[in-house]
């Protein structure tokens, strides 16, 4: 099943509030092995990647795509300040464009990172590849 | 740090266990970073990383590098696969040069990624705070 070109400019709803704790810092920074853990002020810079994934997969079952049929293009971060602890994020995706090659559906999408007040925390671009059948 | 000054290489192994706990930690259950049997199924050469685990070793070794400087921008596109065999490991490298600080003070990583010499992610960029 291909991805319907009509999404492009659809805004999705927001993820649901995510509170950035500690022991989850600790968690992701220890999986990818990142210097200073948990404690560190800075948090791995990817990790944005929790809500922006909860957006993407958001997106996946609303229009009914299997994960195991995408794989990550690219996917870039803005950060407009560091994510800190104690944040509670929110996502809200935006499709920015569907275009087909080779059997193959590639989805560009704009994710807004938001706090708790609304504010602007990341923007963070994704692009996902829906591999058909053929792939 | 001053412009023109190398960075690394530093070469980060990757395993499957890697993967699950990455998974976990990530919520980004996609089967093909964990089962090959699934990978092999929708045409993938195996397991491979999740491209966001390529580039959180990005983000480790750029805090590595910098002292833990603030990231304001970073990202890259996933060119190839890593794929990541049953024993053993990949292997992940990531080296890069120093840029010029900018007016706003930030300063631009040129960086490459690669496994055994072959780019993983294109047009990588990491920007931090000078």
């Amino acid at each position: 099943m291909g991805i319907d070109a009509a999404l492009a400019g659809r805004t999705f709803p927001p993820t649901a509030p995510y509170a950035v704790t500690a022991e989850h810092v600790a968690t992701f920074a220890a999986a990818v092995g990142h210097p200073g853990g948990g404690a560190a002020e800075q948090l791995p810079p990817t990790y944005p990647i929790v809500v922006t994934f909860a957006a993407l997969q958001q997106f996946l079952d609303a229009e009914q795509v299997e994960l195991s049929r995408i794989v990550h293009g690219d996917q870039r971060f803005v950060y407009e300040r560091p994510v800190r602890v104690g944040d509670v994020l929110t996502a809200t995706l935006t499709v920015t464009g569907v275009r087909s090659i080779g059997g193959s559906d590639i989805v560009s999408t704009s994710s807004a990172i938001t706090d708790a007040e609304g504010a602007l925390v990341a923007t963070a671009g994704a692009t996902i590849v829906h591999r058909g059948e053929e792939a | 740090m001053n412009a023109g000054e190398t960075l690394g290489p530093v070469t980060f192994a990757v395993t499957r266990a890697d993967l699950v706990a990455y998974a976990v930690a990530s919520g980004d259950h996609n089967p093909i970073h964990v089962d090959e049997s699934v990978a092999l199924a929708v045409g993938l050469p195996g397991v491979i990383a999740h491209g966001m685990y390529t580039l959180a070793l990005v983000g480790r070794a750029v805090a590595e590098w910098t002292g833990g400087a603030e990231v304001v921008e970073l990202g890259g596109k996933f060119v190839a696969p890593v794929v990541v065999p049953a024993e053993g490991a990949a292997e992940v490298t990531v080296a890069g040069t120093v840029g010029e600080v900018d007016a706003d003070g930030l300063r631009a990583l040129a960086l490459e990624v690669t496994v055994e010499g072959r780019k993983v992610i294109g047009a990588p960029k990491a920007i931090v705070r000078a």
